[in-house]
């Protein structure tokens, strides 16, 4: 692979010709679709939706040029995408999807079932907000609305970790504790169409990282390995209720087990690679913070501006990032909560139900196992694809310090109530 | 650190000449971050893109409020967008335009015009109004940010939907050699 990809790479208009590592100027799409290429995928099957497009083009046009030796099926709705993919996967193929918003609405059926059949399958969520009303922008509604279907979910911060973690995650989907499918999350708009400058691996090093795939030794669709797959359980007769409960039961310890392998994974690609990435949750200036915002995806970026210059005017104030939301990442959130007397969590999206934000609510549930009762305002900002700048955040940090000696209030402060 | 916005209207590659003067930055050691505008792909409608230039790394992807330099590559664009938004003092605006600089009015916080007749160049080298890559040699022409030859650079590894790798360096080169910059001088007030 790294010779086709030495030969088609300048066609294709995307790599600097310099010496290792190779340096591509690229947006997240882009960045997202060379990591499906170092990945080697057997199958990719896609349909394309904003702001996702142009990754699945990406993806196409290095198949087409060769870049990428994997079979693209090009299906007729999300629906099939996931369900090709099932077979794909239980055949032993590696594979990979990407998808978002409503496209991810309607693959809601496979996707549903796909980690419970534990396929190590590695699928991208652009994020993108839910209509209506009509919207095609940024927002973390999608990936939110369905964190509790039993997927690992992660959220990268930057185009280099959007890349890097789309490798990574084929190591911790296709470890046989976890076995189970894996979302790579990157923010619509700002990751997916923000061009920076990244590093390109060398496909010889991640080969060795990554090892062949291994994805249906324990479920498969093969003549010479004759199986039930899925079969009916559950009940009050037949195979009884035991049986189904070993399933659910074996889903959350694989849950419980990606915690310590997604941590692995994150140190041996650090010591290969040289980038370093909090696995579960990071921690910025937080040691000697009196509070703290907690923040996830790409918005962290101009939330650690705003905290150092909250840092540089004598505040003490720090933040609290979270890569890995699904499985949550209870000891090292309760450790990163337990150093601060105030929390604000900044949301992409709206949590209905609670009036708050969906990750305000993960947290206050994290709140549960600390030492002291710490105050948690909600923060919603950065709905379809509305800006979250550093002025934000600095607002964002006042409101949360105002919780250090007043009441916290149950409504949730809304960002960009007043941009036009 | 220099932030950069560009204006234009769909289907003249505004955030493709972003795109561009991103990996020409890069390429001459610079930090960048660019953005597009997000709204509707349509063609005609006016669209934007942000760039932040930078010697240190930076981490904010956010869109660009008060920009140091406008380019504007649509010349009809200024009599429907506020291109001159959040501009700051002291600030350059390059324009697509046929009319001479000391005729573009201007607010008090532009101090640098230049114009490049870029819809000429472009229907004399691509036989179409397609202004992108003559407004980069204008801005460079202009800025001094960045090189002639990491602009031609970039475009190499540019795969282009309209016109070819030569056409498009004529037209950097001319866009470079075609733009007039005037220094706008300010009587104080009486």
């Amino acid at each position: 692979m790294s010779e086709a990809v030495e030969k088609i790479a300048p066609s294709t208009g995307s790599a600097v010709a310099k010496k290792e590592p190779r340096i591509l100027v690229c947006d997240g799409n882009e960045a997202a679709a060379w990591g499906v290429v170092l990945s080697r995928p057997d199958m990719v099957a896609v349909y394309p939706i904003t702001p996702q497009s142009s990754l699945a083009e990406y993806v196409a046009q290095f198949v087409a040029d060769g870049v990428l030796d994997a079979e693209l099926v090009e299906a007729e709705g999300e629906h099939s995408v996931l369900s090709v993919l099932h077979g794909a996967a239980l055949a032993g193929a590696r594979t990979y999807t990407a998808s978002c918003g409503q496209g991810l609405a309607f693959m809601f059926e496979p996707y549903f079932r796909t980690p419970n059949l534990r396929l190590p399958i590695v699928m991208s969520i652009v994020n993108r907000d839910g209509i209506t009303p009509q919207c095609v922008w940024g927002g973390q509604q999608d990936a939110m609305t369905v964190r509790e279907v039993g997927w690992v979910q992660l959220f990268c911060e930057t185009v280099q970790e959007v890349l890097d973690t789309i490798v990574m995650a084929y190591r911790i989907a296709e470890d046989r504790s976890v076995m189970l499918p894996v979302n790579v999350n990157h923010d619509g708009n700002y990751l997916s169409n923000g061009i920076v400058r990244i590093e390109l691996p060398d496909q010889g090093e991640v080969d060795d990282f990554l090892g062949m795939p291994d994805v249906n030794w324990h479920a498969a669709l093969d003549p010479d390995r004759p199986m039930g797959v899925d079969p009916l359980t559950g009940g009050a007769t037949g195979p009884g209720p035991a049986l189904f409960v070993g399933y659910r039961r074996g889903h959350c310890e694989g849950m419980q087990n990606a915690l310590r392998v997604i941590v692995e994974v994150h140190e041996e690609w650090a010591r290969r690679f040289g980038r370093r990435y909090a696995p579960l949750v990071e921690e910025y200036r937080l040691d000697d913070a009196d509070h703290a915002l907690v923040t996830i995806g790409s918005m962290a970026g101009a939330a650690k501006d705003a905290v150092d210059a909250a840092r540089d005017r004598g505040e003490r104030v720090g933040l609290i990032r979270i890569k890995t939301l699904r499985p949550f990442p209870l000891d090292a959130m309760v450790a990163a909560l337990d150093k601060v007397r105030a929390i604000g969590v900044v949301d992409r999206a709206v949590s209905y139900g609670w009036n708050s934000g969906p990750v305000h609510q993960e947290t206050l549930a994290a709140l549960q196992h600390c030492r002291h009762r710490v105050p948690c305002l909600s923060l919603i900002g950065g709905l379809a694809g509305a800006d979250l700048t550093q002025t934000h955040f600095e607002r964002a940090i006042a409101e949360t310090a105002k919780l250090l000696d007043a009441p916290c209030p149950r409504e949730p402060v809304w960002l960009n109530a007043e941009d036009r | 650190m220099f932030e950069v916005r560009l204006h234009g209207r769909g289907g003249q590659g505004t955030v493709l000449a972003a795109g561009i003067l991103a990996k020409a930055l890069v390429a001459e050691g610079k930090h960048v971050v660019a953005v597009p505008q997000f709204g509707f792909e349509r063609r005609g409608a006016p669209v934007a893109a942000y760039l932040r230039a930078s010697e240190t790394p930076m981490r904010a992807m956010t869109n660009i409020y008060a920009p140091d330099c406008v380019v504007c590559i649509d010349s009809s664009l200024p009599r429907v967008v506020d291109i001159f938004a959040g501009l700051r003092a002291g600030g350059t605006l390059v324009q697509a335009s046929r009319l001479a600089p000391q005729d573009i009015v201007v607010p008090v916080s532009v101090a640098t015009v230049a114009v490049c007749d870029a819809v000429g160049i472009a229907r004399e080298v691509f036989g179409r109004p397609i202004t992108n890559t003559v407004m980069l040699g204008a801005f460079a022409r202009a800025t001094g940010l960045v090189s002639l030859d990491a602009l031609e650079r970039a475009l190499e590894e540019t795969s282009f939907r309209d016109g070819g790798l030569a056409q498009n360096r004529r037209a950097l080169a001319l866009g470079h050699a075609r733009t007039v910059v005037h220094r706008v001088e300010r009587r104080e007030a009486a």
